[in-house]
């Protein structure tokens, strides 16, 4: 294995977005678990409405990377134990305070973004045929690195205007 | 995480198996480059401060260089030991290796939320093995 090897194998892409699909758990996860340790006096339409937005989202990028995934000449996917696993590390922890939530969630889709745009450049650096349709792979993906793109603006959004 | 920080985990790790300087020989073997490449590299990473190196001797890493090195070494761990403990994929050496040119260093914090990791990790890092000394003997090195 050299340096600096591309994402050469179905494998490796498979793992790749079974990376991604772990990344979007955790942020679908906290968001749900966010909403809960809010004081009542810290709940309100505006925060729920961006909890739930961010569950969604999280929810629907995971499940079209579960779609890729399938179409891969890959070993299986452990799915549901990675759901029952993020789910049970986030059941017994949540952020300090509101700022702590909001921070959380912007992290949270800072680096799937970060991911995303990292796993396009490795991908538009191979040359290697997937199983898949590769112009549906790179179309998916940027559609999604779009999305955590929007996602990060509208919490930063969030966060000045409660500043 | 990018080359340089493949290269400053490397030469960290001869560094610590040949308890000196690590040989530009060495490096060549252990990133399956050839030589005139780690030469290259050394130099770049000369002229950021993060290496020194002295002919017929070999490279040493600054303290900074130690410092990203470390950094690098643990990210490659968390990789390791996500594939392993999460996904449970056999051949996790050799698919860390595959993998870690793409996995930033923030996203590998976001996979250490949910596997557990022994608080003096990098120390316990296996170099001769070249994995994390929690899976020694669970993972064939390449």
């Amino acid at each position: 294995m050299t340096v600096n090897d591309r994402v050469s194998t179905d494998n490796q892409l498979a793992r790749l977005l079974q990376i991604g699909i772990v990344l979007e758990e955790v942020v679908e996860v906290r968001a749900a678990r966010h909403y809960e340790t809010l004081s009542a006096d810290e709940r309100d339409a505006d925060v729920e409405e961006l909890l739930d937005e961010a569950r969604e989202e999280s929810a629907d990028h995971r499940r079209r990377l579960e779609a890729l995934i399938d179409q891969l000449d890959a070993e299986a996917v452990p799915l549901e134990e990675i759901q029952r696993l993020v789910e049970a590390r986030y059941a017994q922890t949540g952020p300090e305070g509101f700022d702590g939530i909001l921070y959380d969630q912007l992290h949270g889709e800072e680096t799937a973004y970060k991911f995303y745009d990292d796993l396009i450049e490795a991908i538009e650096a191979s040359d290697t045929d997937y199983a898949l349709d590769r112009e549906e792979l790179l179309a998916t993906l940027k559609a999604i690195r779009e999305e955590e793109a929007d996602g990060v603006e509208e919490v930063t959004k969030f966060m000045e205007r409660r500043a | 995480m990018n080359t340089a920080d493949q290269y400053l985990k490397a030469i960290y790790l001869v560094q610590r198996m040949e308890n000196g300087p690590a040989s530009t020989g060495a490096l060549a073997d252990r990133l399956d480059v050839s030589p005139a490449s780690v030469n290259e590299m050394i130099g770049k990473l000369q002229d950021r401060g993060l290496a020194d190196h002295e002919k017929y001797k070999g490279v040493s890493l600054t303290d900074e260089g130690i410092e990203q090195a470390r950094e690098a070494l643990q990210t490659y761990c968390i990789i390791e030991r996500f594939l392993h403990n999460v996904l449970e994929v056999e051949e996790f050496p050799s698919e860390a290796k595959a993998l870690e040119s793409v996995i930033d260093e923030t996203v590998a914090e976001r996979l250490d939320t949910i596997i557990d990791r022994e608080p003096q990790c990098p120390d316990c890092f296996d170099a001769e093995a070249d994995m994390c000394a929690e899976l020694v003997g669970e993972g064939e090195a390449d």
